[in-house]
């Protein structure tokens, strides 16, 4: 991750210009800054469903940034002739559907975000033509002290549901603000 | 299509990959333009050196993305990726290899799958894994077949 990079900007944000008040014990034993009891009642919040149409040239436009030559990502007729039937969507085509994130309202003046990491549960292929749903829950709200001052972890876990009500894709993100 | 690994090929300790990468910047911006990801800090240079980066950095997601091509190499066309965990530890630059490496770690039968669990990550030319994860994969069996 970056963090390190940002030491002085991340605290700087917070009107002081030296490192070391970010750190330090005191933080890990005071209450959560921004997290409060208030705040996790967020949790179980959901976004507004989107549905999106998986377009063939989309799924190979993908293929190809990542530079994944599969047959099964990049060829209609090969892929045809296998079990799917048809082009299917690379393991994490979903990033490309835009997920609209729940609203999360937290009381923190600036803050820089960094991506902390997937889960993903793959239950029903994508194939090209699918038409998928895609709806966003925060799933988890916490806060951690570190070396930079408070961490907000927020989990928002994202399900993809075909046009037949299967879900294909259960994403679990965390991001990190801080 | 390439060659098929079944169930009864791996044990734990298999080797999974590598696979090879050398992003570029072209790469990161048509993984921006394929993924709608525009976040400045993978193309624009000055942009990210305001941000206290070294320079432009690895989308993330696009390391995620070449630990699901190791894994959909590595399970085949009749295999399955059931599982995918990425966890962004270190950055990457442009113009610089990373190889996708992963290895064996469990074999069972679940549900009647066969199945097998991975460890893998991404390193940098340090040898640093900038970014671990696991994946589990459903593989045919011979004796199935």
């Amino acid at each position: 991750m970056t963090l390190r990079y940002t030491v002085a900007r991340a605290c700087g944000n917070k009107g002081s210009s030296r490192t070391e008040t970010c750190t330090g014990d005191t933080e890990k034993t005071m209450a959560n800054k921004y997290v409060t009891d208030e705040a996790r009642k967020q949790i179980g919040a959901v976004s507004e469903p989107r549905t999106y149409e998986v377009e063939r040239g989309a799924i190979r436009r993908f293929a190809e940034a990542i530079e994944d030559p599969n047959p099964l990502f990049n060829s209609e007729r090969d892929a045809r002739k296998t079990r799917f039937g048809a082009m299917i969507a690379p393991p994490t085509f979903c990033r490309s559907m835009g997920a609209p994130i729940p609203n999360i309202k937290l009381d923190m003046p600036t803050f820089r975000g960094l991506d902390g990491g997937s889960d993903w549960e793959y239950l029903v292929p994508i194939r090209a033509g699918d038409r998928i749903t895609v709806q966003s829950k925060l799933v988890d709200l916490r806060e951690a002290a570190g070396r930079l001052g408070p961490m907000v972890f927020a989990v928002i876990e994202t399900t993809y549901t075909n046009q037949f009500g299967e879900v294909c894709v259960i994403q679990r993100s965390t991001s990190i603000r801080y | 299509m390439a060659k098929q690994i079944y169930f009864e090929d791996v044990e734990v300790g298999t080797e999974v990959g590598p696979l090879e990468k050398n992003p570029t910047t072209q790469q990161l911006v048509r993984y921006a333009g394929a993924s709608g990801d525009f976040y400045q800090i993978h193309y624009d240079k000055d942009f990210a050196l305001g941000n206290g980066l070294p320079g432009v950095i690895l989308h993330g997601a696009l390391k995620n993305a070449f630990l699901g091509h190791l894994m959909t190499d590595f399970a085949g066309e009749h295999g399955w990726l059931r599982k995918l965990s990425v966890q962004y530890r270190g950055m990457d630059q442009p113009g610089a290899r990373v190889v996708a490496r992963g290895k064996v770690s469990k074999k069972y039968t679940e549900g009647g799958h066969h199945m097998v669990d991975c460890e893998i990550w991404l390193e940098n030319a340090k040898g640093e894994k900038t970014t671990p994860g696991s994946a589990t994969v459903i593989l045919p069996s011979r004796a199935a077949s």
